[in-house]
């Protein structure tokens, strides 16, 4: 009466930011085995790539260093980066999962010294820092990066630019022969905690994103205040690389629009008006930061955060939704236009530049799940029909950092109860 | 319940909202508007009319029938749909206003003179005549709104397209004498009849 109903112990955890990390870690701890499944090079997802986090303005690299560091300690995961899950089959207790993997083309003898990054010359687009600018073709994702292992990008494989790489090592970490995997294991429960990713702005055809190159996404934002990002930390719009000291900061770009997501992002609030911070930080008084909503929701105990940027001389506020935007030739800025809703004053206001607070949308969006798991109307991850299969962090809904990690510590604990299910619970 | 009691009760009773549901088309979708003010500034022509939709639906929220039903904006709606395909709510704005334009032009409230009104009257009375428009008198009796004079003005100053019209048999002068009409008049009137019926009793003009 006392075995487990679920023939398969071990907890896959899909996706490795800080959800997928934190959901992974509070199993390991509680002694399951869990697999951690990430798609790209590296954990941190997109928490990894913010420069500052709300409310107490502190830098995700640190919660980030404890979380890695208690992962490197742990037994009981297994990492597996560079993999993506392509089936799920059977049901809560015992399912069979396809696991694709991508080559790196770098094994584990690589000490990370950078010298394949020397050699080589190519340069592809740089996702680290949502393409605003290029990087080596060979590359370590960022400096934080776990595992610390260069990639060597599949465009130069088969190119003398590969050669080169692999001639540059000095361990002989570069294998350009590697090739695609599929690897089918045997688990019990599944979480997932494939995070959100950003809306694409240029469908909001009025805003222009795309085609003004001043504005930008709130993302891309991050990146520029971040002194690992392109411009070194330095607030220099896109355009002409000018210093931008007036912005716009658009809300709901995306998001409450039965035209786009339907779903209030929830976090775009307190983004922006964490981002006005950047702007006081860069430029002291001499910024200046407007922030476009339909009302401001501070989610949660936030609403002290939102009177502090109240207070502060250098931001204003402007109750309305932007109608459109239209460049000024001459300058190449932007020019907002609308109508405020405290007055019904026509505005045509310009700026330096313009950060879209955009939406989340769920990454799994477009993705085939199996047919068991449960979606809302938004694609956000409810569970699944057999309770084996878990939604964790910005996966299950549009959540924060701080929620996320509560989110996944829940979908750890529900996990953990499916593998440790006896007949006599069941039966209950 | 004192007097003082229902007074401030009857500010709040917002009587005005309920009739618009009633009474407008897709009145009801009124009160989705959250106030963002995307269809004010997507207007084409927002800077020209008094009332943006975002206002007139605040101001029908706020029980103001007099200024709402006595504004031209709802005449100036050229049906661009812009407003429409851009509301984060999905409102059927176009159709509100055209809804309100309409309310307000049958009971007698809508504003004198208000060009887009009284060229919709004509069109319409012009039109359910004979099931066919008469372009001719349609044109002549536009012209002539005004009077003789600035009638004769107007129609000289146009006289070449007319010419060109006529010259490529898109206008014909015999139109004058009544013009012609569709094959069954008389069922075609009963149409008519019927779906005004349909509308009274749909907007609670059924006396």
């Amino acid at each position: 009466m006392t075995a487990s109903i679920a023939t398969n112990q071990t907890i896959l955890v899909v996706g490795g930011g800080i959800s997928g990390m934190t959901a992974a870690l509070e199993a390991a701890e509680c002694g399951k085995q869990v697999i951690l499944v990430e798609k790209t090079p590296v954990l941190g997802g997109r928490t990894a790539r913010l420069y500052r986090y709300f409310p107490k303005m502190c830098h995700p690299t640190c919660g980030l260093e404890i979380n890695l560091r208690r992962i490197k300690q742990n037994r009981n995961i297994r990492l597996m980066t560079m993999t993506e899950v392509t089936a799920v089959s059977g049901s809560r207790g015992n399912y069979s999962v396809t696991l694709k993997v991508a080559p790196r083309f770098v094994n584990e003898n690589c000490t990370a010294c950078g010298k394949c990054a020397e050699a080589v010359t190519a340069e592809v687009s740089n996702p680290w820092n949502y393409g605003l600018d290029k990087m080596k073709a060979a590359y370590l994702p960022h400096n934080m990066a776990y595992p610390q292992r260069y990639v060597i990008d599949p465009s130069i494989v088969g190119t003398p630019e590969g050669e080169k790489a692999k001639a540059a090592c000095p361990v002989g970490a570069v294998d350009l022969d590697m090739k695609e995997e599929t690897v089918t294991l045997s688990v019990g429960a599944v979480i997932y905690a494939t995070g959100w990713r950003p809306y694409d702005a240029a469908k909001i055809q009025p805003y222009g994103y795309g085609r003004f190159a001043n504005v930008i996404t709130s993302l891309e934002f991050e990146r520029l205040a971040d002194p690992q990002g392109p411009t070194g930390g330095k607030i220099l719009r896109p355009g002409d690389g000018k210093e931008a000291k007036n912005i716009a900061f658009i809300q709901c770009a995306g998001s409450r629009d039965e035209n786009h997501l339907r779903h209030c992002s929830r976090i775009c609030c307190m983004a922006s008006l964490k981002q006005t911070q950047y702007v006081r930080e860069a430029f002291g008084d001499q910024g200046k930061s407007t922030i476009y909503y339909i009302d401001i929701r501070a989610i949660d105990r936030f609403e002290d955060f939102y009177q502090m940027v109240q207070k502060d001389a250098t931001v204003s506020f402007v109750k309305s939704k932007v109608a459109k935007i239209v460049e000024n030739a001459e300058n190449g800025n932007p020019v907002l236009h609308g109508v405020d809703t405290e007055g019904y004053h026509r505005y045509a206001t310009e700026h330096d530049l313009v950060v879209l607070a955009v939406g989340m949308e769920p990454e799994i969006t477009g993705v085939k799940l199996p047919d068991d798991v449960i979606l809302d109307s938004s694609n956000f991850i409810e569970g699944s029909k057999d309770g084996g299969m878990f939604g964790a962090g910005a996966a299950s809904s549009p959540l924060d950092v701080n929620r996320s990690v509560q989110s996944a510590t829940a979908a750890s604990l529900h996990a953990i109860q499916v593998i440790r299910k006896t007949a006599s619970t069941e039966a209950v | 319940m004192t007097t003082a009691n229902t007074n401030a009760i009857e500010r709040y009773r917002n009587n005005f909202l309920k009739e618009v549901e009633a009474n407008v088309e897709e009145g009801h979708m009124v009160k989705m508007c959250m106030q963002c003010g995307v269809c004010a500034g997507s207007c084409p022509l927002g800077p020209h009319w008094t009332h943006s939709p975002q206002k007139i639906f605040m101001m029908i929220r706020a029980g103001k029938r007099d200024e709402v039903l006595g504004s031209d904006s709802m005449f100036m709606c050229t049906s661009c749909y812009n407003c429409m395909v851009r509301c984060p709510r999905q409102l059927p704005i176009t159709h509100i206003m055209h809804g309100l334009a309409n309310y307000a032009h049958r009971l007698g409230l809508a504003p004198k003179g208000q060009p887009t009104r009284d060229f919709a009257t004509l069109f319409w009375n012009n039109a359910i005549k004979k099931g066919r428009v008469n372009e001719l008198m349609l044109t002549l009796r536009h012209y002539f709104r005004g009077g003789l004079v600035s009638g004769i003005k107007e129609a000289l100053g146009m006289q070449s397209v007319g010419l060109g019209l006529f010259m490529a048999k898109r206008l014909n002068p015999m139109e004058i004498f009544g013009g012609h009409g569709v094959k069954d008049l008389k069922g075609f009137h009963a149409i008519v009849a019927k779906a005004k019926e349909i509308e009274d009793r749909k907007k609670g003009f059924t006396a």
